[in-house]
C-alpha cells in the first residue's frame, strides 16, 4: 500500500499512548477509534483503563498498534484480530481472540471457555489457565497456555499449534484433523481420533519456536508430549454406520 | 442466557448492605435476561420466628386485613409488611404451615413465593433495576442472597415464570440453562407428592433438589444426584438457610465466575457483575469446574 510521503500533523497524543477510560469512554467510541487508525498513522500505542469485564474490547481491530488493557475484559475481546498486539492485564471472558487472523494477544490472568476458537493465524498466549474448548475448531492460530485447559480442547482443531505447559481435560482433541498439540502435564482423556504421535527433531525444533514466541524460556520442547489425529474419521467407515 | 448473581458474606459488617450489593450485581447483568428479575435474601430471624412471602395480582385487594384475619386463623401474633405486589408475614415458626394452609383459603388468588425462617422473596416482570427499586430491594440487609434475570425460553414470561423457585422451607434455586427431561422428572416427583405451580423447568430442579432434602441428603448431596438425574444444561445456584451452594453440568457452556474474599464469596454468570465489589481485584477469582459441586455455609 503507498504510504504519503507528506508530514503528518503532530497531536499531544503522538508522544505517548493514547488513553482510553472506558468509564469515561463508550465501548462503540473505543473500537471505533481504533478502527479508524490508518497504516502511516502515528497512534501506536493505546491504553484501555477500567473495562470492568466489558464485552467485545478491541475487536476488529486490522493495524499493527500495541493495545494495553488494563483490567478484566468479557466475551471476545480482541475479535477478528489482524496485525494488532493486545495485552490484558488481567483475566479474559469467553471467546478471546475469536477468529484471530494475525498479530498477538496475551492474557495475563485466566481465559474462559473457547479462547482462541476458530483462528485462523497469529499468537495467542494465555499466562493462566484456559477454561474448556479452549482452541475449538482453529484453522491455522498458535495459541500457548501456561497453566491448564478445561475439557473439549482443540475440538475439530484443522491446523495451527495448541501447546499446554499444565495438563489437560477430558476429551482432548476430539475429532481433530491437522492441528498439533503438545501437552507437558497430564491428559484426562483424549478425545475421539485423537492419539499421541513421536514427537520427532522437526516437532522439537517448532515447539522451541514456538515458546520462543511467547517469551517462555524455563521448560524444554523435550517434556512435552505431542498429540494429534489418527486420521481414522477422515473417510466413512461402514463397520460405524451402527453409531450414529 | 439469563444472568445469575450470588453472594454469601463471611464479614458481618456488610450485612447491611447485602441487598445494596446484590441489586447492582444484579443490574450489572440486565442484558442477559430482560425478560423478569428476582432476589431472595436470607434476613435476620428472631428465634422462633418464620416468614412467608406472598404475592398478589391485586394486593389492595389481598392484602387489606390479611394479617389479623391468619392471626385469628391462626391464633397467633403476625406481622405484615407490603412491598408492592408482595409481602412478607412474620409469625411463630411452628405455625408456618397452619398459615400457608390459611392463606390459600382466604387469599385465593395469592401466591406463596416462599416461606422459612429467614427467606424472603421478591420476584416480578420487568427489569432487574424497576424490580429493584420496586421492592427496595438496596435497603435490605442479610448474610446471603441469590438474584436471577430471566431470559425466557421453556415457559411463558410470567411472575410465577420468574426465578428464584423456593419449593422448600429456606430453599431456593435460580437456573441458567433449560432442562430437556423436566417433564419426565415432575410426573415423579409428583408421584412422590411434590406440588408445582408452573410447567417451567427450573421450578422442576428446585423441586427436585427439596425431595432429595427432604429425604435426608445435605445440601451437597443433594446437588451431586442432581448431576446424575437431570438432563440438560445448568448452571444452578442454590440458597439454603445456612448456606450456598453452585453446580454446573457436565458440558458447562453456561457460563460462571466466582470471586472469594476474607469478606464474601461471590457468584456472576460474568466477571463483570463482580467488578465493583470490594477487594475484587485481590480476591481469588476462577470459574467453577463442570461437574463439580461446591457450597459454602455459615
Amino acid at each position: 500500500m503507498a504510504t504519503s510521503n507528506l508530514a503528518k500533523a503532530v497531536t499531544p497524543e503522538d508522544h505517548g499512548a493514547r488513553i482510553f477510560d472506558l468509564s469515561k469512554t463508550t465501548l462503540r467510541e473505543l473500537n471505533q477509534a481504533l478502527h479508524e487508525v490508518t497504516e502511516g498513522s502515528n497512534l501506536r500505542s493505546w491504553e484501555i483503563l477500567n473495562p470492568k469485564g466489558s464485552h467485545a474490547v478491541a475487536v476488529g481491530v486490522d493495524t499493527p498498534v500495541q493495545i494495553d488493557v488494563r483490567g478484566s475484559v468479557g466475551y471476545y475481546c480482541a475479535g477478528m484480530n489482524q496485525n494488532s498486539t493486545i495485552t490484558v492485564h488481567g483475566s479474559a471472558g469467553p471467546g478471546v481472540a475469536e477468529n484471530m487472523m494475525s498479530g498477538t494477544v496475551v492474557v495475563k490472568g485466566d481465559a474462559s471457555q473457547y479462547a482462541g476458537a476458530t483462528g485462523r493465524g497469529g499468537l495467542l498466549v494465555i499466562e493462566g489457565n484456559a477454561s474448556s474448548r479452549c482452541g475449538i475448531s482453529m484453522k491455522g492460530i498458535d495459541i500457548v497456555v501456561r497453566g491448564n485447559v478445561g475439557h473439549m480442547s482443540a475440538f475439530m482443531a484443522q491446523s495451527g499449534n495448541l501447546v499446554i505447559l499444565g495438563n489437560a481435560g477430558d476429551a482432548l482433541g476430539d475429532s481433530i484433523y491437522e492441528a498439533r498439540l503438545f501437552v507437558r502435564g497430564k491428559v484426562k482423556s483424549l478425545g475421539a481420533d485423537c492419539i499421541e504421535k513421536e514427537m520427532r527433531p522437526e516437532h522439537i525444533a517448532i515447539l522451541q519456536g514456538l515458546l520462543d514466541r511467547a517469551g517462555i524460556t524455563d521448560v524444554k520442547p523435550e517434556e512435552f508430549k505431542r498429540y494429534g489425529s489418527a486420521r481414522t474419521l477422515y473417510n466413512f467407515n461402514i463397520d460405524n454406520a451402527d453409531a450414529y | 442466557m439469563c444472568g445469575i448473581v450470588g453472594l454469601f458474606l463471611k464479614d458481618k459488617s456488610l450485612e447491611p448492605q447485602l441487598g445494596a450489593m446484590l441489586s447492582e450485581m444484579l443490574v450489572l447483568l440486565t442484558d442477559r435476561g430482560p425478560d423478569s428479575a428476582g432476589i431472595a435474601i436470607y434476613g435476620s430471624s428472631a428465634a422462633g420466628h418464620g416468614k412467608i412471602t406472598i404475592q398478589s395480582p391485586s394486593p389492595d385487594v389481598d392484602f387489606t386485613g390479611l394479617d389479623s384475619e391468619v392471626s385469628r386463623e391462626i391464633g397467633a401474633p403476625v406481622a405484615m409488611t407490603v412491598k408492592s405486589t408482595h409481602a412478607v408475614l412474620e409469625l411463630p415458626a411452628d405455625k408456618l404451615e397452619l398459615a400457608r394452609d390459611a392463606i390459600a383459603t382466604l387469599r385465593p388468588d395469592a401466591r406463596i413465593m416462599g416461606v422459612g425462617e429467614s427467606i424472603e422473596i421478591y420476584k416480578e416482570v420487568g427489569l432487574p433495576e424497576e424490580v429493584a427499586k420496586r421492592f427496595d430491594l438496596s435497603a435490605m440487609s442479610g448474610s446471603h442472597g441469590i438474584g436471577h434475570t430471566r431470559m425466557a425460553t421453556e415457559s411463558a414470561v410470567t411472575t410465577m415464570g420468574a426465578h428464584p423457585f423456593s419449593t422448600g422451607p429456606d430453599q431456593c434455586l435460580v437456573h441458567n440453562g433449560s432442562l430437556s427431561n423436566h417433564n419426565n422428572v415432575r410426573r415423579e416427583l409428583r408421584r412422590a407428592g411434590m406440588k408445582f405451580e408452573t410447567e417451567n423447568d427450573t421450578e422442576v430442579a428446585a423441586a427436585y433438589l427439596s425431595h432429595q432434602i427432604a429425604t435426608g441428603k445435605g445440601l451437597g448431596e443433594a446437588l451431586e444426584s442432581s448431576l446424575n438425574d437431570l438432563d440438560g444444561f445448568f448452571t444452578f445456584v442454590v440458597g439454603t438457610k445456612n448456606g450456598f451452594g453452585v453446580v454446573r453440568d457436565p458440558i458447562a457452556c453456561k457460563p460462571a465466575v466466582m470471586a472469594e474474599t476474607d469478606q464474601y464469596v461471590a457468584f456472576g454468570s460474568e466477571y463483570r457483575a463482580l467488578a465493583n465489589l470490594p477487594g475484587v481485584e485481590q480476591a481469588r477469582v476462577w470459574e467453577p469446574e463442570p461437574s463439580t459441586v461446591y457450597f459454602w455455609e455459615h
